[in-house]
């Protein structure tokens, strides 16, 4: 029973954390940009690509691989917002979620026709293979490495966010978008940067979850309510609002996986309607309702 | 009671609080309108006057104080159920049905007022009364002749007075007007101020405004709020004469 | 707004569609397919194109209604279809008024989020009731009762062809009535500016839900039709693809117009039938570029690009 616990938490906390990193991006954006971009999950996925290819065809180390898929993705996510994104901030709702639409149909494609339709097998390095032992428990390493690491991410975040010029300059700008133009701070350049830096973490989680959430074409697809969740749930434009709502969909998601398997996802859909009704801003929010 | 009936306020704001995080923009306001007055509310930039504004019509709840409108406490009620019950509102920033037309603007006020929103199956075309008093308010405010343009084709100063007549068409005993002339040349000024005196005797009409000179030529008494709070209220004599006024608007563009 | 001039196009698309039965017998059952869809998408105009819902988790309601026909069929409760539909209605509207009052008080990348979430939900429940749905092999061989007793869904689809063109048919009448009247003219305020319509009155929330009630029943409608014309229900039914899909083919149409999804449907299904013959994967593309070409280039939808066409024509020929 106690290693079911145990069980249930590394896997729900990591998967938390993938979670985290996948949709954290999102959550700036959209409460920086009001960009429904439902298509954020692409960029996890061609993390998750970039990094299996360079590791399998080009024999390139786990974690180098890992910061070159970021930087590529980084790179086009940056390239994506300056040629379509921009043109659509301001437009109906609407035209945002068509628009991601279609961006998720040709790069679900896209992916096909290069990757084929099957997962991509991801082939850990050893020492994040496997477990270890600690104080008589059970420890999965690469769930303890992703923890690890996603902490750190999210730490690295919340300094950045709230303890720099950069940081202040985007919570400004999503509190009042005016205001920061009228006291001089370059929004459309700061939406370009923050798109990116969304993007790449988006990459960087798809490319260290992709032993989690499979990565195959059909990707920003099957997970694009996981993201919507944790943004929904955590509330737009916080940093910290996402880490909560990821770990605990992580958590509840990996519970009734191990204790109630027949119950799917039904228990968290139900459980983020109530929460929704309950409060509809989310979790934590720092634009005014 | 009923013998003070007449004397009741129309409406009246006592308390009123309202902040935002450890921001206060409102603060401890009272005031009351009578039956068909003419009031004004002044005020330099940052003074509240739209936040004001926004608690009495219920888009805003207040952080504590109430609201009565002809005697009814209405401090919980939404701004749709305030309406219902008497109270109109212009925008500062006009705020339209921009793709419908200047007529369909003012229908679907009527329509709301007069309880037909929910009608699904009879042919909105066959309100013939509702129409009629349609092209009655628009020839108020002399637009009649654009009745059929989409709002968003007519000037600025056109949509200012379908705001006014949309308005109107719920039969306030109330009306707040945020700025009805902002954005609009000096020019055409008269025009929403003729406009504004011609309106029905029995409706209190709260102006707000921050030109001087259309708040002298319509209001009975004015009231100036600083900083969230009231700083007098008085004829527009006593205002012009008012030192602490002056003070305030000293350096101000008025 | 120019009613006289087009009045004389009304009768013509259903005109054509009888046409295209008797010339071309054989295709009833994709215009049946067609029809059943367009009922869809019409019922999510009411919510994307008149009150500016933007759903993507209509799939429920049309489920719901499927399954709640297919299930009592299937079970022998009760077959006859006029009753199922409306018991589908009823089942749909119910889903779509306690999906609504949770949603509706919530906006933008939150509601959207729900509403992908409903369909999703329904879906997993589907999925899991193996024994009352049949889960991933969908509910087959249900059969239904002949129509009022008379018309038994036949081989050639002859039944299902007149059954689904008369509910389109009706549906269409009802919902250009509600579109027509004070409450759907309110509904339109409310898509203008939600604030405006507050200010004078409206009780915005109530007043979307029961647009969101409506759009439900119809939608439920729909799915009970494809369900009695093909004896069928697929899980699919619920899919999150499928409420992608019915937004896609409403604003390939146009939206807010009603005659959009007549237009838009058929195109979709017929491009999708061309297209994906071969390989999915370029269906996935296409849907893609279109759907980027109608954001980019061609807001409004088919219909809204013919209308311009037609007009630049007209301007040309009256000089």
């Amino acid at each position: 029973m106690t290693s079911t616990l145990a069980n249930i938490l590394f896997f729900g906390l990591a998967y938390g954390m993938i979670l985290y990193m996948t949709s954290v991006g999102l959550s700036i954006t959209m409460g920086l940009m009001g960009f429904v971009n439902l298509a954020h999950g692409v960029f996890a996925m061609l993390g998750g690509y970039a990094t299996v290819t360079l590791m399998n065809s080009l024999a390139v180390p786990f974690l180098p691989a890992l910061l070159a898929a970021c930087i590529l993705v980084t790179g086009l996510g940056f390239a994506l917002e300056r040629l379509l994104y921009r043109r659509l901030y301001g437009a109906a709702e609407l035209d945002q979620v068509l628009f991601s639409m279609a961006l998720i149909f040709i790069s679900v494609a896209i992916a096909r026709i290069f990757w084929g339709p099957l997962a991509q097998p991801i082939v850990l390095p050893h020492y994040l293979q496997g477990h270890f032992e600690l104080a008589g428990a059970t420890i999965p390493t690469y769930r303890l490495f992703l923890l690890i690491f996603g902490g750190a991410i999210a730490a690295a975040l919340w300094f950045g966010f709230d303890r720099t010029l950069f940081g202040a300059r985007v919570r400004a700008a999503v509190e009042n978008h005016e205001m920061a133009e009228a006291v001089g701070i370059n929004t459309d350049r700061l939406f370009a940067l923050t798109f990116g830096l969304g993007t790449g973490l988006a990459a960087l989680g798809g490319g260290l979850g992709a032993e989690i959430l499979a990565i195959s074409p059909g990707y920003p697809l099957q997970y694009i309510i996981f993201f919507l969740i944790v943004v929904a749930v955590g509330g737009l434009g916080s940093i910290k609002g996402p880490l909560y709502a990821a770990l605990i969909i992580g958590l509840a998601d990996t519970a009734t996986k191990y204790l109630m398997p027949e119950v799917g996802m039904i228990f968290v859909f139900a459980f983020v309607f109530l929460l929704l009704r309950w409060r509809p801003q989310g979790i934590v929010s720092r634009r005014k309702g | 009671m009923s013998g003070q009936m007449s004397e009741r306020p129309v409406l009246e704001a006592r308390g009123l609080n309202k902040s935002f995080g450890s921001v206060v923009v409102t603060r401890d306001v009272n005031m009351s309108l009578r039956r068909g007055e003419r009031r004004a509310l002044i005020g330099p930039n940052g003074a509240g006057k739209t936040t004001f504004v926004n608690l009495l019509s219920g888009r805003l709840r207040p952080t504590s104080g109430e609201v009565f409108l002809d005697g009814v406490d209405v401090s919980r009620a939404d701004e749709a159920r305030r309406s219902k019950l008497g109270m109109g509102r212009t925008f500062q920033i006009t705020s339209l049905f921009p793709a419908l037309t200047a007529h369909e603007n003012i229908f679907l006020a009527l329509a709301e007022c007069a309880g037909f929103g929910l009608h699904m199956l009879r042919s909105a075309r066959s309100y013939g009364a509702l129409h009629d008093r349609a092209d009655e308010l628009l020839e108020k405010v002399g637009l009649l002749p654009v009745s059929a343009t989409t709002v968003q084709q007519l000037p600025y100063g056109q949509q200012r007075l379908i705001e006014i007549a949309v308005a109107l068409a719920l039969e306030p005993k109330v009306l707040l007007l945020d700025e009805p002339a902002a954005g609009i040349p000096t020019s055409e000024r008269d025009l929403i101020l003729d406009i504004v005196k011609a309106l029905p005797g029995d409706i209190a009409v709260l102006l707000i405004d921050h030109d001087m000179d259309l708040v002298f030529r319509f209001a009975e008494r004015i009231t100036v709020l600083v900083q969230g709070s009231i700083l007098v209220e008085g004829s527009p004599a006593e205002i012009a004469a008012d030192q602490r006024v002056r003070d305030v608007y000293l350096g101000e563009k008025s | 707004m120019g009613r006289t001039a087009t009045i004389w196009l009304e009768p013509l698309p259903w005109l054509l569609a009888l046409a295209t039965y008797a010339l071309a017998p054989q295709y009833a059952p994709l215009m049946t397919q067609i029809f059943v869809m367009i009922l869809f998408a019409m019922s999510l105009d009411l919510l994307v194109g008149y009150t500016g819902i933007v759903t993507l988790g209509h799939a429920a309601q049309f489920g719901t209604g499927a399954y709640v026909a297919g299930i009592l069929a299937a079970r022998g409760w009760i077959t006859d279809p006029t009753l199922t539909a409306v018991l589908a209605m009823l089942a749909a509207g119910t889903v779509g008024l306690l999906f609504g009052s949770l949603m509706l008080r919530t906006k933008g990348l939150a509601f959207l989020m729900l509403s992908v979430a409903s369909g999703m939900l329904l879906y997993e429940i589907a999925n899991k009731a193996t024994g009352i749905t049949g889960g991933d092999d969908g509910l087959q061989g249900v059969v239904f009762s002949p129509l009022l007793g008379l018309w038994e869904f036949d081989f050639r689809g002859t039944t299902a062809f007149f059954y689904s063109l008369l509910m389109l048919f009706l549906t269409f009448i009802f919902l250009r009535r509600v579109v027509n009247s004070p409450f759907g003219w309110s509904l339109r305020g409310i898509r203008e500016n939600d604030l405006r319509m507050a200010a004078i009155g409206c009780q915005n929330y109530r007043r979307r839900l029961i647009a969101y009630t409506l759009a439900s029943a119809l939608a439920g409608l729909a799915g009970a039709v494809q369900a009695q014309c093909t004896g069928f229900v697929a899980l699919n039914s619920l899919s999150f693809e499928l409420s992608g899909g019915v937004l896609i083919m409403l604003i390939l149409g146009g939206s807010g117009r009603l005659y959009g999804a007549m237009f838009g449907v058929p195109i979709y299904m017929i491009a999708q039938d061309y297209l994906a013959k071969n390989d999915p994967t370029n269906w996935f593309l296409w849907q893609g570029i279109i759907l980027l070409i109608l954001v980019l280039f061609a807001r409004g939808g088919v219909l809204s690009l013919a209308e311009r066409g037609f007009q630049a024509c007209w301007r040309k020929v009256a000089r």
